[in-house]
């Protein structure tokens, strides 16, 4: 049996850009990775689970010297210390602690750059092949060294043995594929070469990254035992260290927000390193092909996501909007306490349960009813598949609800008092006072509530993967099956994602764009909802 | 004083008597009832759509909780599973699946024959009522008893999906026409079979405990697996997530000096909150994965990602819960020479929990649900198939999530597995629904009003 999106037309194009497929499982199982940091290989001094436990028992061994060398100084009387006892342990633990695991984050996070930057240096020219980028060789190289690694701990060879193995007499592939890593090619002795460096530069990488920071513990723990003393203010110490920690962790937002834009960035560059970027924008057609020659331009895509957003919005700010309304003005308190939570609970619902919806119900429903011909039950053939803009649209209006509504009763409440008393004593009426007062008066927060749906809308993936279709066109045509930024960004990244060809790399392109697009809509939100609010405050 | 009687030559005549309206003032008063009617209509639209969306959820779903069954006595025979009748495990472990298939069609054919039914189909095709699971069933049971050889014992397989589905009426005989799965005359003795009480629907707990199954069978899929994806996800939010967040929220709220580094990082976490979740996924493909190569598809890098999603949920509400302890609080504390950091982390902390909690379990429970950001880190197709036994494997080991592994199986083209997606989906609201109600229940008990 076929599933009801398959129905649509099968051009080529349409098979090019589909779902993921069949090929997904196979690449999925092939690229997990047998260890955990490249860090951890064998042979090192310590693992780095082995490496964390002795710093955490380290720590909590000095926060107990560090608390009775403190009362020991002031022959157990903690009335004779600066600080409470605690504050003492605390200092030696946080000296300990602190500057190792530290030092051993920022150490796992620049290591494998570190050391892809010297082995990539080490294959030469001639072996990358035509239109692949020396990425392609790097992996070949990394699974490479993480099968000799995963053969040593298998005990299949000795760490020797590795070390001296030569491609042009022993079959790596076959040895590598006994213990469950299968390589793609044959191995050339370049290729071997470099993951021997590579394994050699993650070893040493290891062996230094477990000295230091072992050092750092005990350097720390020497110093602070030296300096815990009953005059010591180790109190102030400690919560000078505690804020720095806070510190840390409010930038953190900061962080993910650079990582965010850097992560897509590079890749972003990269792909219009690949690709014109006057395609991208101004091109017409999105028709990828994994054996090159692409078309692929945004446009179509931005059309659809539009146009999907536009019918969600005007299924989602009339309801909102009235039921705000009706909610904030008219509703007596036992109707709101039953009927406003009730509506929030369509903000509760996950999205994979709407992308269901439109998927299985609502698509369906919406063939019946205007397609099939003289089976449907309006004797139209309008619609094709149950896949279409109105599927996705209808459903995302449904779970924008009440998004639009909660903002806006919010911000209708938000209106004074006096200006309704005003109108209603000059004899309006309440829908005259709400037309003509309340409403001009809440419109900035309105609009900033509808701006905020609509990013919503604009990022929203899972309805559209389920509900939208797959097909990249300009068409007006609301029964139509159209496809969106989001959906392209799925099925470019999920499958065989190959970051050196512009296929996969322009999902960052859009993803980049996508992220531009809604951070503009909120900050532009954000922005008209303050001003609003300090409007009445 | 002045004399306020009308005078004689304006006559007060009230041309709109206070009893009978007006044409303009019917006009407004319509457009009043009009106006409310509106707003009626449109709180009615939203009821209306999240009721049809919870009986269209339990009116599909339920069913994938329930599950046919077929009961039948199966001969171990010897000569087939153990041709040396030494009880050697090795030997028996060489009879692959195929091997146990001429049993099975054996047992069935018994089976019928025992009961008297009249039919005209060879005995592979009444084993074709049985799921494609029932050979691997048999033989893992041989394996794990084999001392039972030579025996006959009873046995209850899955029926296949075509089966199970005409049973809860998802399969008729119209739609059979052109499926090569099943045909009228094996409905025939399904019919006969029900009738016998060989074949049973009852509950079916390996739904709820069971692992992902191939698309050929639909039957034995279960969430099991990607229940515990999704708990050993939500055990790295909960571990990185809460403490994060709360460290943030108390700088920003309690220490935070008001300049232009503090407005850019609360203006930073407003604009995250709205960052689509896909971004997020984006991120950790290039970051985790790409960058970092943490194993793809695994549990830690799932929850690293929703941590980052959902860091800005728990600050925002941490902050206001923060925000909602008096300051008479802080400055008690103070007063009897508490420094800055103590007022905070004795008083103003513990008064803050069941509100930073509730936020918590709301950021969790939003997290739970998430799907888009765990499509490009690799948590769907493939078939999560064995439970992870450690916690390092739970956390490393390829696994998918809920609402991944309802993705996947709404991608499947055999519609059983439509079934086991709103099935799904009732188990994924079940978790939603009590982790919300706790919050509630937390904010009601332990909120205290100042």
């Amino acid at each position: 049996m076929k599933p009801p999106w398959a129905a649509t037309p099968k051009s080529p194009q349409h098979i090019a850009i589909g779902w993921g497929g069949s090929s997904a499982p196979v690449v999925f199982l092939d690229q997990i990775q047998p260890v955990f940091f490249a860090a951890v290989t064998p042979e090192l001094l310590m693992p780095l689970f082995w490496l964390v436990v002795v710093l955490l028992a380290l720590t909590a061994l000095g926060f107990w010297f560090g608390r009775r060398r403190a009362l020991a100084s002031a022959q157990g009387n903690p009335r004779h210390l600066h600080s409470l006892p605690v504050y003492y342990g605390a200092n030696v633990a946080m000296s300990i602690a602190i500057p190792a695991l530290l030092t051993l984050m920022v150490w796992l996070l620049a290591q494998p750059l570190l050391i892809e930057n010297r082995v990539s240096g080490l294959i030469p020219q001639e072996l990358i092949p035509e239109s692949t980028s020396v990425g392609l060789v790097m992996s070949d190289v990394r699974r490479l060294a993480e099968g000799l690694d995963e053969a040593v701990l298998q005990n299949v060879m000795t760490q020797q043995e590795a070390r001296s193995l030569d491609a042009s007499t022993s079959d790596v592939r076959a040895l590598l594929g006994s213990v469950g890593v299968a390589l793609g090619s044959e191995v050339r002795p370049e290729v071997l070469e470099a993951a021997q460096q590579y394994r050699q530069l993650s070893r040493t990488g290891g062996n230094a990254m477990t000295l230091v920071c072992l050092l750092l513990a005990v350097v720390g723990f020497g110093l602070s035992i030296r300096r815990t003393h009953k005059d010591f203010r180790a109190r102030n110490v400690v919560e000078r260290g505690v804020l720095a920690l806070l510190i840390l962790a409010a930038s953190l937002a900061i962080l993910t927000t650079i990582g965010i834009v850097l992560s897509m960035l590079f890749e972003t560059v990269n792909f219009f390193g690949l690709h014109a970027w006057t395609d991208f924008f101004f091109g017409s057609t999105w028709a990828p092909n994994f054996r090159g020659d692409s078309e692929l331009s945004i446009l179509p895509l931005l059309w659809g996501t539009l146009y999907i957003s536009a019918i969600a919005l005007l299924v989602a700010v009339p309801v909102g909007l009235f039921a705000a309304i009706y909610l904030s003005e008219y509703a007596s308190p036992a109707v709101r306490s039953f009927a406003k939570p009730l509506l929030e609970i369509l903000a509760g619902i996950p999205t994979i349960v709407y992308g269901l919806f439109a998927l299985l119900t609502v698509g369906p429903l919406l063939l019946k009813l205007f397609g099939q011909g003289d089976n449907g039950i309006l004797g139209l053939s309008w619609m094709t598949g149950a896949t279409s803009v109105l599927t996705a649209g209808v459903v995302m209006g449904i779970m924008l609800i009440p998004f639009v509504s909660s903002l806006s009763d919010d911000i209708i409440n938000a209106v004074p008092q006096s200006l309704r008393d005003g109108s209603l004593g000059l004899g309006a009426t309440p829908s005259e006072t709400i037309r003509q007062v309340v409403l001009p008066a809440a419109l900035p927060g309105i609009v900033g509530a509808i701006l905020l749906a609509a990013s919503r809308a604009i990022g929203e993936t899972m309805i559209v993967v389920m509900g939208a279709g797959a097909i990249a066109k300009f068409s007006a045509n609301p029964f139509e099956s159209m496809t969106t930024i989001t959906t392209r960004v799925v099925s470019q990244l999920t499958g065989d994602t190959d970051f050196a060809s512009p296929e996969t790399l322009v999902a960052f392109a859009l993803g980049l764009s996508l992220f531009v697009l809604t951070l503009g809509l909120n900050v532009l939100a954000l922005y008209i909802v303050r001003k609003y609010r300090e409007q009445y405050d | 004083m002045t004399d306020f009687s009308p005078t004689p030559d304006q006559p007060a005549v009230a041309q709109n008597s206070l009893l009978t309206q007006s044409k303009r003032t019917i006009k407004r008063n319509s457009a009043e009832a009009r106006f409310k009617a509106y707003g009626i209509a449109a709180i009615g639209i939203g009821l209306v759509m999240l009721l049809v969306l919870v009986t269209t959820i339990f009116g599909r779903g339920t069913g994938a909780f329930q599950q046919t069954f077929i009961t039948v006595n199966v001969e171990l025979l010897e000569s087939k599973l153990d041709k040396n009748g030494e009880r050697n495990i090795e030997d028996i472990k060489r009879v692959t699946t195929f091997g146990y298939a001429p049993l099975i069609k054996s047992a069935m054919q018994t089976a019928v024959a025992d009961l008297g039914i009249e039919t005209s189909l060879k005995s592979k095709h009444m084993a074709g009522l049985l799921s494609k699971n029932a050979v691997a069933q048999l033989r893992a049971y041989v394996l794990a008893n084999p001392e039972k050889i030579g025996e006959t014992i009873e046995f209850r397989f899955l029926a296949q999906s075509r089966v199970d589905g005409y049973l809860k009426g998802r399969v008729s005989r119209d739609s059979i026409e052109n499926d090569k799965n099943i045909s009228p005359e094996q409905l025939d003795l399904v019919d006969a079979l029900v009738a016998a009480g060989v074949i049973e629907k009852t509950f079916n707990l390996d739904f709820i405990t069971g692992a992902d199954a191939s698309d050929q069978r639909p039957e034995a899929a279960g969430m099991g697996v990607s229940m515990l994806g999704s708990f050993f996800m939500m055990l790295v939010v909960l571990a990185l997530a809460l403490p994060i967040g709360v460290a943030a929220s108390i700088y920003l709220e309690e220490f935070a000096p008001k300049n232009w580094i503090t407005d850019v990082i609360e203006v930073n976490i407003a604009n995250l909150a709205a960052v689509p979740s896909i971004v997020y996924g984006i991120l950790g493909l290039a970051v985790f994965i790409n960058y970092m190569h943490l194993p793809m598809s695994a549990p830690l890098v799932g929850g690293l990602v929703l941590t980052l999603m959902t860091l800005p949920t728990i600050i925002i509400s941490t902050r206001a819960a923060l925000k909602a302890v008096p300051p008479s609080i802080r400055d008690a504390a103070l007063g009897v020479g508490a420094s800055k950091m103590q007022s905070v982390f004795h008083h103003v902390l513990p008064l803050a929990a069941p509100g930073i909690l509730t936020g918590t379990i709301i950021g969790l429970a939003q997290a739970l649900g998430e799907t888009a950001p765990l499509l490009l880190i690799g948590m769907v197709g493939f078939i999560a198939s064995n439970a992870p036994s450690t916690i390092g494997e739970g956390l490393l080991s390829p696994n998918s999530a809920m609402p991944a592994q309802i993705y996947e199986w709404a991608k499947r083209a055999d519609p059983a597995f439509y079934e086991r997606a709103w099935g799904g989906i009732i188990v994924l609201l079940i978790f939603l629904v009590t982790m919300n109600t706790v919050a509630v229940i937390l904010r009601r008990r332990f909120e205290r009003r100042w």
